[in-house]
């Protein structure tokens, strides 16, 4: 198991239990954090998942595939450090993991 | 202007999966369909968000596409002649004297029906808007989502916002006629036609377009009339850009609009029905698929099917209040066959 801590926009923060393989939204989600709203359900069809993962972090969660980047064209805020909740799967390295919620997904 | 109204035995709110099903187990009752969605074309969610991704919990298709699921679906009720109207959305729904309804589009169409079916899923796919603040007041008159005629943003400073096909097709299109146009998009990416792309490139190139990299993060104007947006480039800094009209093209969202105007009752935005009949508060308007709540519900496609199946029997007596129905096989019954054309 890893834990993510989920640090909505207003700085509450939730640190959960993830299990490796599912993504961090979906962990999400199972956990009714805020501010995640994945309306297509993880299919990296409407960017309602947008994160922020920030240093040290980014290394380990890695970059946006081609499909993810395209898709963060319809988030809001987009930043260097801006993922698609849905398209990380959690691995144990991630234990300890934080991301950042956007103030709105839209 | 309203037209005259189109009469028929029922209308069905989206054309998803469970709205189009709705059109077979109607039919297979004696009950004709129009069916009134939003999108330009049938799959609602399927063919909206996942096109291409496999499903794999419709009984006896391991694997399916939303896309190929929706031409299966189209197939099968291809014998039912259902009519749709693409591109509408419902606006209004009132109740008739004779207990029947009449459904107004935002296109205009009038609908008039013995029953309806709400099989709007999520709600209607919308433009999203960006949060940012103070957009609302500029909205209509400022602000578009979408262009009704492109001579309304003749000799306009136009600004145009996003990376997808819409905001290059606008590009494109609006170029000619405004005063100017500027494209802002957060990288030099387009998940865009490749054509559209060259094609505004070279209108860079040649100056007719003007094309800056940032996102924008505030708006500046009067009583609705913008003047100039605040522009986050990708080196953190800001910069002002003036213009009169914005144009944000972020994709769709979904909102349940309409339908909560409608005089239901609605439990966080979702419709109570019966598990009998899937009715809803109101007698003889039905709501199917993931639109609706009911103790243990489940949103999959195959719960909205069975959903579909007996608010079909409940609508027969509605519609055929003289006819008594009799429960039939389609693998069995000639009658069914022949409604199918198969026999």
């Amino acid at each position: 198991m890893a834990k993510i801590t989920f640090i909505e926009h207003n700085g509450t923060e939730h640190t959960v239990e993830a299990e490796p393989g599912m993504t961090v939204m979906e962990t999400a989600v199972r956990n009714s954090i805020p501010g995640i709203a994945a309306e297509c359900g993880g299919a990296c069809a409407c960017a309602t998942c947008h994160v922020y993962v920030q240093e040290p972090w980014r290394e380990v969660v890695g970059t946006p595939e081609p499909m993810e980047e395209d898709m963060l064209d319809f988030a809001f805020d987009v930043r260097d450090e801006s993922r698609l909740s849905c398209q990380i799967q959690v691995t144990e390295e991630m234990d300890g993991l934080v991301v950042r919620v956007p103030e709105k997904q839209f | 202007m309203s037209e005259e109204p189109i009469k028929t035995d029922v209308v069905i709110v989206g054309a998803g999966p469970c709205g189009l099903f709705a059109v077979f187990e109607l039919g297979l009752v004696d009950i004709k369909c129009h069916v009134v969605d939003i999108l330009p074309r049938a799959g609602g969610q399927c063919t909206e968000l996942y096109p291409e991704k496999p499903i794999y919990d419709i009984p006896a298709l391991p694997s399916v596409t939303g896309q190929d699921l929706t031409d299966r679906l189209m197939e099968q009720i291809e014998p039912f002649g259902a009519e749709f109207h693409f591109n509408h959305r419902v606006d209004k729904l009132e109740r008739l004297d004779d207990g029947g309804f009449r459904l107004t589009t935002d296109g205009d169409v009038v609908l008039e029906c013995k029953a309806v079916v709400i099989a709007a899923g999520g709600g209607s796919f919308t433009p999203k808007r960006p949060p940012l603040p103070g957009i609302e007041g500029y909205e209509g008159t400022s602000v578009f989502y979408s262009v009704k005629k492109i001579e309304d943003f003749r000799d306009k400073d136009v600004l145009i916002v996003g990376g997808g096909d819409s905001a290059l097709d606008w590009c494109l299109n609006l170029q000619p006629v405004a005063k100017s146009l500027t494209l802002i998009h957060r990288r030099d990416q387009f998940r865009a036609a490749p054509d559209s792309v060259n094609k505004m490139f070279q209108l860079v190139e040649s100056g007719d377009i003007k094309f800056e990299l940032g996102q924008v993060t505030e708006l500046h104007g009067d009583d609705g009339q913008l003047t100039s947006v605040t522009v986050k480039g990708p080196d953190g800094n800001t910069f002002e850009q003036t213009t009169e009209v914005m144009l944000p093209f972020f994709g769709l969202t979904m909102k349940l609009g309409p339908v909560a105007d409608w005089g239901l009752n609605l439990e966080e935005n979702l419709i109570p029905v019966d598990t009998e009949m899937f009715q809803t508060s109101e007698e003889g308007i039905f709501a199917i698929g993931d639109i609706n709540t009911y103790p243990g519900k489940l949103k999959l496609i195959l719960s909205g099917f069975h959903e579909a199946a007996l608010m079909a029997q409940k609508v027969h007596q509605i519609v055929h209040p003289d006819q008594k129905l009799v429960f039939q096989y389609t693998t069995s019954s000639s009658n069914l066959q022949k409604k199918l054309g198969v026999k």
